[in-house]
């Protein structure tokens, strides 16, 4: 029956359904939650109402944006210097075999480090009062995923394109610019959109292990530490809110990008 | 004048893993400029390998290859020659006419010359209502045709096609023989045409060599003598319902089978 009315749903309907769904189902969570904790009386160290979260959100509304704004930037640092190293890196390992070999530890590696481990090195190297060890956590976590799906699009190239190429005896430079950069275009812009969500993450959690204060993370241990749990989950949900827009917008650049390339269009 | 194309005594032998394979030996060849030559023979003969080594996609083992009399490096970065492979192997994220601009643009031809050019490419073969398609948005036969547009771009005296035309359905295939007489004798050029259709290769050219595996070396020449005196033009289809075109068909079989009668084809050919 619900399948019989689903294939009647003409493509309008659809696209309501899609977006109506998951906000159908917020508004029934945010209720439930809100039941619990005002109506069965959940304590509220336990488990703060979505009210009082909301008024916390209001109510420090200049701090929360004024420390988006800070743990975004380093997010932005870090993810733009890592893709760019990274794209760069990829480029190299794609042009030269022993250096592809010779990185290919160090990239595993780089993938396995844990934020945790290097973020209170960082901080004590760099100082108390410095931004950089967030921004590289965050250029380090970004490097990762741009790196590998770079390199792998760079090795995508179809052997007819390059007897193409080698027919038009196209430069090395031509042959970069006509068919290996676009050929790895897709898969670069999926590993940017990748790296985008760890970048805000990175940024966040490397607040936790010292350093200026101010950002979203630090505010997130400082309100639950003085027992303000209202407050920090508005910061939690402030930080949702930058990782989301940090992916919105590098998706958006992704589709933008491959508007047209028709065959990227398939892709989900 | 030189011929378009000179081979002499060519052998190629690959490595691989398993040992030295030898693809083709002892391979003398000479096409003349305007011609119209067909490689064909069953898989593995090499006939691919030799376009190849035309091209200078490969360089043979032992011999010479001469592409109106340069060497064939030196007349490929002299871009002496047009290619289309099997697969059209057009750029999807370029339009049809960026397709076909492709060579135009990395030789550095003005961009008011390119346009022009392109256009008149487009409308040779058939497809000026197509030049900001992108190229999964046209089917297999167009696809093709935008290649030959594409391997036509800077007027070549030469061209080269390997199975161009292997993946498309039996009409398809016809009208694009049909087109390619057509355009080959509107443009002069030599053709070096592999395939593995004998009514093809008869249908198209002016000699066919048939080739014969392990190693890969020239069986024989078999000159086709229905329209011999007429014009490249005067193909049409017609001909392929003419009795010399049959007789022809039989010849290139007979020829491909060393002068054994006729029973089973060998493998990888194709009698239709």
């Amino acid at each position: 029956m619900a399948i019989a009315t689903a294939t009647r749903m003409g493509p309008k309907t659809e696209t309501t359904f899609r977006v109506l769904a998951p906000v159908a189902v917020g508004v029934i969570v945010l209720g439930v939650w809100q039941f619990l904790v005002t109506v069965v009386g959940v304590s509220d160290y336990l488990l703060p109402s979505p009210a009082s979260i909301i008024e916390e959100f209001i109510q420090f509304w200049e701090s929360i944006l004024s420390a988006s704004i800070l743990t975004g930037t380093n997010a932005l640092i870090g993810l733009v210097v890592g893709s760019l190293v990274g794209i760069a890196l990829a480029a190299i390992a794609a042009r030269w075999r022993a250096v592809d070999q010779m990185s290919a530890p160090v990239v595993a590696s780089l993938a396995v480090i844990p934020i945790v481990a290097l973020a209170p090195v960082l901080n004590s190297m760099y100082g108390a009062d410095s931004q950089f060890g967030r921004q590289a956590i965050a250029a380090l976590a970004s490097f990762v995923p741009v790196f590998i799906n770079t390199l792998r699009g760079f090795r995508q190239t179809a052997p007819v394109h390059r007897d193409l190429m080698k027919a038009y005896a196209a430069s090395s430079g031509q042959v970069l610019r006509t068919l290996t950069l676009p050929t790895a275009r897709p898969f670069m812009l999926t590993g940017i959109r990748i790296a985008s969500s760890l970048a805000v993450i990175s940024a966040l959690v490397a607040e936790y292990f010292g350093g200026p204060r101010g950002g979203l993370g630090g505010l997130i241990s400082t309100s639950a530490a003085s027992s303000a749990y209202a407050r920090a989950w508005a910061y939690v949900v402030a930080s949702i809110a930058l990782g989301l827009l940090f992916y919105l917008v590098t998706l958006g650049l992704e589709r933008m990008l491959q508007r047209h390339a028709p065959q990227a269009r398939r892709r989900p | 004048m030189s011929a378009a194309v000179e081979i002499t005594g060519v052998d190629k032998t690959f490595d691989t893993r398993s040992g030295a394979v030898q693809a083709l030996t002892g391979i003398d060849l000479t096409v003349e400029a305007g011609e119209f030559v067909s490689l064909i023979g069953p898989s593995g003969c090499g006939k691919s390998t030799l376009m190849r080594l035309i091209a200078d996609l490969d360089e043979p083992t032992a011999g010479t290859v001469e592409v109106f009399g340069k060497g064939a490096r030196q007349a490929r970065l002299d871009q002496e020659y047009g290619i289309a492979f099997q697969s059209a192997g057009l750029l999807p994220w370029r339009t049809v006419a960026a397709n076909v601009a492709l060579p135009l643009e990395l030789h550095g031809v003005a961009s008011a010359a390119r346009s022009t050019r392109v256009a008149e490419l487009l409308d040779m073969v058939g497809l000026s209502d197509f030049a900001d398609r992108y190229p999964d948005q046209l089917s297999g036969g167009m696809q093709q045709r935008v290649a030959i547009a594409r391997a036509l771009a800077e007027q070549p005296r030469l061209l080269l096609m390997d199975e161009p035309f292997g993946a498309l359905d039996e009409m398809t295939r016809e009208k694009m023989q049909s087109d390619l007489v057509r355009i080959s004798a509107e443009t002069g050029a030599a053709v070096v045409f592999v395939t593995h259709s004998i009514p093809e290769a008869v249908f198209l050219s002016d000699r066919v060599v048939v080739m014969s595996p392990r190693p890969g070396r020239i069986q024989e020449i078999v000159p086709m003598r229905l329209g011999a005196e007429a014009a490249r033009a005067a193909r049409t289809e017609e001909l392929r319902e003419e009795r010399a075109f049959f007789d022809m068909v039989t010849a290139v079989r007979e020829a491909l089978h060393q002068g054994s009668p006729v029973g089973t084809a060998p493998r990888g050919l194709e009698n239709r």
